[in-house]
């Protein structure tokens, strides 16, 4: 049987891991394959790249970091944040990405998720959605833009639609959770995991391990994804597998 | 050295690099009169099988790959590359493929034998069972490996060497002879995928027969 995967997440500028993170005994913690090592010697299932850059340059950069993870790593990793075309694509995956996650550009152009399912797979698209509750309307709504802007899309129907133009996986970040600590969004998680026939990574809101547990059995999530917990060494990716070893999850 | 059969299908970046790591001595390249020289041949591949079938005959690779195989020297094939090996697939539409290994490529059906539904790619860490043996497996225990695919290999027993279960039994390494593949990714499956490609060179530098 297929395993749960853990997934740590970085946030890298002008090519460089940001966002405090508070490491023993590496060298530099700002360098993105000596985290990328260190967290695949903890028994990371996969990594995600999220290039918060805000130039053209900074972009440039982060084909140079991809090079660098995939020359010294023997790891699947996604890269994600800045990818607005096919080039992007070809640029990102050609450099040893193993999957590129479209976020504000599927929900802007579409037709570019079925373009990059086309040329390179549907395994190689992850297409990553950001939600929020709605109250009004009883349901989660799609935002983008790094989560400024509210769409017209709900995220179960989004979801499904992405997946219908190849979208080989799902990024699903619940805006209400993310930063809270207090666990995934089981219910958004479960909705769009039973929505769509393809995985779901669940984010936002790893506090501990868990509420990865959780995020596996009642969110019906395929992988789970957390940044601050493991940067901040709040927990370990090694500690949350035992756990979920312990309660009789499968886990590599 | 071994060469790398660059066709425009993707990732040859990681699996270059894997092989750097193990200190093999490899060339990247779509000339079939140099790939020719090579001691063995690797095939990778990410994409559609009916584009990388198009592309390996533009190319003059496909009766260069025909002919490698029966010189016998090892010829691996990943992912889609494994794949291609086999007689035929739909994927977006029917092709044909190198007819190397007997059976046909199909997309998972995405429900099991019992109704039960599951998530389609088959994308993640599953374990492999030994099946037929195969010096690709000496001295590595069955262990977690990366796949990430859509579509498996629907072959005879006798040319599996190991499988993992999604849905139901899928091909992961299967070969005849000389002619091998991986269905998951071997560069990108940490210390057992480098060892699987160890055992590759090994194959390749005749320290190892078939």
């Amino acid at each position: 049987m297929i395993t749960k995967r853990i997934i740590p997440c970085l946030d890298v500028k002008e090519g460089r891991v940001v966002k405090g993170i508070q490491f023993l005994g590496l060298r530099d913690a700002g360098d993105p394959v000596e985290l990328a090592a260190f967290y695949d010697r903890e028994g990371a299932d996969e990594l995600v790249f999220l290039d918060i850059s805000a130039s053209h340059e900074g972009r440039k950069t982060m084909v140079e970091v991809v090079k660098s993870v995939a020359a010294s790593l023997a790891i699947p990793f996604t890269v994600g944040g800045g990818i607005n075309s096919l080039e992007d694509m070809k640029r990102i995956l050609r450099a040893g990405a193993d999957k590129v996650s479209l976020n504000t550009a599927a929900v802007v152009n579409p037709d570019l998720i079925s373009e990059g399912a086309r040329f390179f797979g549907t395994q190689c698209i992850v297409v990553a959605i950001d939600a929020k509750y709605d109250e009004e309307i009883g349901t989660w709504m799609v935002y983008t833009h790094g989560g400024r802007a509210k769409t017209d899309k709900t995220a179960v129907a989004w979801a499904q639609e992405a997946v219908k133009r190849g979208a080989g996986e799902i990024l699903l970040t619940s805006m209400d959770s993310d930063g809270e600590k207090q666990g995934f969004n089981l219910e958004l998680t479960s909705a769009v995991s039973n929505a769509v026939s393809v995985p779901v990574i669940a984010s936002g809101g790893a506090g501990n391990a868990e509420h990865f547990y959780d995020a596996f059995s009642r969110g019906k999530a395929d992988a789970a994804l957390a940044a601050s917990i493991f940067h901040y060494k709040e927990t370990s990716v090694k500690e949350v597998k035992n756990f979920l070893l312990s309660r009789g999850v499968n886990i590599r | 050295m071994i060469g790398i059969v660059d066709y425009g299908m993707g990732n040859l970046f990681s699996v270059s690099k894997a092989l750097e790591r193990l200190g093999a001595d490899y060339f990247l390249s779509s000339d079939p009169e140099k790939l020719a020289e090579a001691k063995a041949i690797l095939l990778p591949g990410v994409g559609a099988f009916k584009d990388a079938m198009d592309q390996l005959n533009a190319l003059g690779l496909t009766p260069f790959l025909k002919d490698y195989a029966l010189s016998g020297r090892p010829l691996l094939g990943i992912c889609l590359g494994m794949q291609l090996l086999f007689e035929n697939s739909d994927e977006y539409g029917f092709a044909e493929g190198l007819s190397l290994l007997p059976g046909t490529i199909r997309h998972f059906p995405g429900v099991d034998a019992d109704g039960n539904t599951y998530k389609v790619p088959h994308m993640g860490w599953n374990k492999l069972k030994y099946q037929v043996p195969s010096p690709l497996l000496n001295g590595i225990e069955e262990s977690h490996v990366y796949f990430v695919h859509s579509y498996l290999a629907k072959t005879d027993s006798e040319m599996i060497n190991a499988s993992a279960v999604y849905g139901e039994e899928v091909p992961a390494i299967v070969s005849r002879n000389n002619v091998m593949g991986m269905q998951f990714h071997p560069e990108k499956s940490g210390e057992t995928g480098m060892a699987l490609l160890r055992n590759f060179i090994n194959l390749s530098e005749s320290k190892v027969t078939l």
